[in-house]
């Protein structure tokens, strides 16, 4: 490994004096010219460490060298030879993209002299030139991170601290953003780049794995998936419900996790378990088991002991809905106007009954437009949302109370008991006496919530308002789920948890509605509408996305790798600025 | 409307205030520490007033009127300057409020039965208060000159002019200023209440889940004005309680008809807080937006100027701030016992203002789903 540029041992941090500690005795080092990726879910320490590198906290216990200086006592040596972004971009967002380069390069004193050839310089490596002048807080999520990298990079530092810098960044975006920071590794400047998602993992030369403060795993990214290789399987050719031949397989003793990726499951078997029963699958004449790559979750999933079983007591609980043979959810030609600027334009489908469907696209491409257009929270300028066979515009009273939603921010009131929180939404959605009763035990009952009843929901552990947000979403027994980016920054079994129980509701006839960045939600679609400049540009599902991107030069697409094709594919038909 | 479904809202705005202890602070602490700074604070009148004497003559009757200056209660600190140079500098540096200057010949022209004359320098600096001690300076002068009609056997001056100021004998500042206070804090409790809620629940996004419910804009905008009202009622009912008990400000008319106008203006206090929530979307603007409402209301009330005074336009502009309706209708109540008939003349048009607010509100909390 290269030298290191930063080294902690023993590294504690606590916040106040009753609970576990953030970061429990963390030993690793961070080498110079390497990604090192410091990977986890949410609370799992990631921003306490950048922070304590930082110098920005002061540790509790434990020693730490930065570029070979104490951050405790010698902060301002540091910051001067260290590039910082923190989670929330540090931007001036009523400044321009150069007001902000100019802010920063006074703040860092970056001679007048060389300012010019640095900003020309940053400009280009993160492809804003064309846009000097715009506002930051006008520019997409994946642009301000660009800027914000640009920002921390105006002295090349020779170490590099990113805070998630891919949350909420599109696949495309996030793919220069990586493209940008391997050229400053190659460079010879030690990168740590935080993230939630899993799969960033495999880009990088060296990992940290963390959960709960605790360092789980410190070494290359292969290392750590070598220890399931063999393990891991798809069941392809599934004919009939895959959701069901998942639940199945979760059922079976020996195996560890299981998902869905588009039209196959993906298995991994415990150590030393015997094979896995196809025949028990039920997965139809022409299933078969074929082996494929670790992943680093399916190791993460493996370190940790395997997912939850596979049932979901919510959807046994759950009323079957009447079947309907015709869709639940529909567009119909709708069209949203901002001023001069059409962000969606003439958008169509139709969602059948128990049928995920999902919404893609790159950031502010009108993939949020439609999707607030769906539930009812923008009112299309032309064009019809249909829900249940009910207008949104007409019956929007009727048209809602069929409808569950849940986003990202997980939308509880902070201040409220998880109690008081299951009480309102059951309140609000017209749920009475013993029936609404009964909805909130069988809520606390599901999501096993009785031990934080009268805690305020803003101090509950992450995974615990995830499932909180989903009860009070669902507790009406909704005929439709609206789901924005459900589960992202959730630690992977909770993300497991979810789904399980979305596909049971599914199962039972729910129809559900995602939109999302993390292409491994979008495994789990049935069908996929991918937007770009405010139009549907490919509709099918994930497996028909991947068969539409597939080339000589990438027989085999990833979903993600399918996405960019498809969009770079939409810009050689109708280069952009052709389209009004 | 749906009863249950207001009252889920309801119970959940007064959870998510109450239980949390910023709020709580935020909600009753600025009242009590406004009440007990305001009271003492913002006194109208002048006093402690600080008087320089230039005695150029330093006979018998200049000394004695100097004398006449330090009895009474307004000047408790009089100081003698020795030349005519130092007057300037004494007003400049504030060292006193007024300089009396007093001829050479003032004690011989006194004995004479002349005319004698004293000047009084002001600080113009304050108009307000330069006035007020010029008021009090003609007091001395004048209780003088009747004591020397009188110890020489003259009639007087033929006509006099007594003052008597009626609903506040004593003209205690007090008394002023409470009835006052009652219309601004509970101005402040309505506004701060509700400005924040809507916008706190944008920037949360609490709001896209209550849009995506059942709930219609306007049981929203049921359930966040009874909230409102009911804590804004109880803070001043303690603020009311505080004024008659601890202040001793009378109340001459009704209880009853107090609290008609106060539930009057609070809701349209609470209209126009939520009309500013319904147009922010994060609470700093809304904090922003209550400061640029809550500033000119003040002003516009009446409670520091007389609108009276004030040019027609702002004077018809003024019929739109709640508060001065309140506060004619508070100061009416208390200190002359204004009967029902007459307190509803007065705030009537606070029913028409909280509609317009409210319907506004309620109009803009659908405001981005177009």
């Amino acid at each position: 490994m290269n030298p290191a540029l930063a080294t902690v041992a023993a590294l504690t941090m606590r916040f106040g004096a009753s609970g576990p500690p953030a970061l429990d005795a963390l030993t690793a080092e961070i080498p110079a010219g390497m990604v090192t990726g410091l990977i986890g879910p949410d609370g799992a320490g990631k921003t306490t460490c950048i922070r304590l590198l930082a110098g920005l906290l002061h540790p509790t216990r434990g020693t730490l060298t930065v570029l070979g200086r104490d951050p405790v006592t010698q902060a301002d040596a540091i910051h001067a030879r260290i590039g910082y972004m923190p989670q929330k971009f540090g931007l001036y967002e009523d400044l321009s993209v150069i007001e902000n380069l100019r802010l920063y390069a006074a703040v860092r004193n970056l001679p007048d002299a060389d300012r010019a050839a640095t900003f020309a310089r940053l400009l280009g490596f993160t492809g804003l030139a064309p846009f000097t002048t715009r506002l930051a807080g006008r520019l997409s999520g994946g642009m301000k991170q660009k800027l914000g990298l640009a920002c921390a990079m105006i002295r090349r530092p020779e170490l590099l601290l990113l805070d998630e810098p891919s949350v909420g960044v599109d696949p495309i975006s996030r793919r220069e953003l990586w493209r940008m920071v391997r050229a400053l590794a190659d460079d010879g400047i030690g990168v740590l780049w935080s993230t939630s998602y899993l799969d960033e993992a495999e880009a990088c030369d060296h990992v940290l794995l963390l959960a709960a403060g605790h360092l789980l795993f410190d070494g290359a990214p292969g290392a750590l998936t070598s220890r399931v290789d063999g393990r891991v399987f798809q069941v392809r050719g599934i004919a009939g419900n895959r959701r069901a031949v998942l639940r199945r397989a979760l059922g079976q003793k020996g195996i560890l996790d299981g998902v869905i990726q588009g039209r196959h499951v993906r298995l991994v078997a415990a150590k030393d378990a015997p094979p896995i029963d196809l025949e028990a699958l039920k997965a139809g004449p022409e299933a078969a088991l074929v082996a494929v790559p670790p992943r680093f979750e399916d190791a993460f999933l493996d370190i940790l002991g395997g997912g939850p079983g596979g049932v979901s007591a919510l959807a046994r609980q759950m009323e079957p809905k009447t079947p309907r043979r015709t869709a639940v959810v529909e567009a119909r030609n709708l069209t949203k106007r901002f001023g001069a600027f059409t962000a969606a334009r003439d958008i169509s489908f139709a969602i059948r009954q128990g049928e995920i469907f999902g919404l893609l696209g790159p950031n502010g491409a009108g993939k949020s437009t439609t999707f607030k257009m769906m539930c009812g929270l923008l009112k299309p300028s032309a064009g019809q949302a249909l829900v249940d066979g009910l207008a949104l515009g007409k019956s929007p009273g009727a048209a809602r109370a069929r409808i569950g939603y849940m986003s990202q921010k997980f939308s509880l009131y902070g201040t409220l008991s998880c109690r008081q929180n299951l009480e309102f939404f059951s309140g609000i959605y017209g749920l009475a006496g013993a029936r609404r009763k009964a909805a909130i035990e069988g809520m606390i009952d599901i999501f096993a919530l009785g031990p934080h009843l009268a805690a305020s929901a803003d101090t509950l552990p992450l995974g615990f308002k995830q499932r909180l947000a989903l009860a009070c979403a669902v507790m009406h027994e909704p005929a439709v789920l609206f789901l924005d980016e459900p589960t992202s920054g959730v630690d992977p079994i909770t993300r497991r948890e979810f789904w399980t129980h979305i596909n049971g509701m599914v199962e039972r006839g729910v129809t559900i509605m995602i939109t999302t960045h993390f292409m491994d939600e979008a495994e789990y679609c049935d069908r996929i509408a991918l937007v770009y400049r405010g139009a549907v540009i490919a509709i099918g599902s994930p497996d028909a996305l991947k068969d539409e991107a597939r080339t000589p030069e990438t027989p085999d697409p990833s979903l993600e790798e399918a996405f960019i094709a498809l969009v770079a594919r939409s810009d050689r038909e109708e280069p952009p600025g052709a389209a009004a | 409307m749906n009863i249950a479904r207001i009252q889920s809202l309801v119970v959940k705005e007064l959870l998510a205030i109450l239980r949390d202890k910023k709020s709580r602070i935020a909600l009753f602490m600025p009242p009590i520490l406004q009440l007990g700074i305001f009271a003492f604070a913002a006194t109208l009148e002048v006093k402690n007033v600080s008087l320089a004497v230039l005695d150029k003559d330093g006979g018998k009757a200049a000394v004695e009127l100097t004398q006449r200056f330090s009895g009474s209660p307004y000047f408790t600190k009089v100081f003698s300057l020795a030349d005519q140079g130092q007057v300037a500098p004494t007003l400049e540096n504030e060292r006193a409020m007024a300089v009396l200057v007093l001829d050479a010949n003032f004690s011989r022209d006194v004995a004479a039965g002349r005319q004698a004359t004293a000047q009084l320098l002001l600080d113009g600096r304050r108009s307000n208060a330069a006035q007020i001690v010029e008021g009090y300076a003609e007091l001395v002068v004048k209780q003088y000159n009747d004591d020397l009609y009188a110890k020489r056997g003259l009639p007087g001056l033929p006509a006099t002019l007594v003052a008597r100021n009626w609903f506040n004998p004593n003209l205690d500042y007090l008394w002023f200023t409470v009835p006052n206070l009652i219309g601004m804090l509970s101005m402040i409790v309505g506004l701060v209440v509700t400005s924040l809620s809507v916008a706190r629940e944008r920037e949360l996004g609490t709001f896209d889940q209550l849009l995506v419910s059942p709930l219609s804009p306007w049981e929203i905008l049921v359930g966040k004005t009874l909230p409102a009202m009911i804590l804004g009622i109880v803070e001043s009912v303690a603020i009311v309680a505080a004024a008659i008990l601890l202040f001793r400000i009378p109340c001459h008319g009704s209880l009853t008809t107090l609290a008609f106008c106060m539930v009057l203006y609070l809701f349209s206090v609470v209209g126009f807080g939520l009309f500013i929530s319904s147009l922010c979307n994060t609470q700093q603007q809304a904090i922003l937006g209550t400061f640029t409402f809550m500033i000119p209301a003040t002003l516009l009330s009446g409670f520091a100027t007389p609108l009276e005074t004030m040019p027609q336009a702002l004077q018809l502009l003024s019929l739109a701030n709640p508060m001065r309706h309140f506060l004619a209708a508070v100061r009416g109540i208390m200190l002359k016992g204004m009967p029902f008939d007459m307190a509803l003349d007065t705030v009537w048009p606070l029913a028409p203002i909280a509609v317009v607010t409210l319907a506004l509100a309620g109009w803009f909390f659908r405001r981005g789903l177009d």
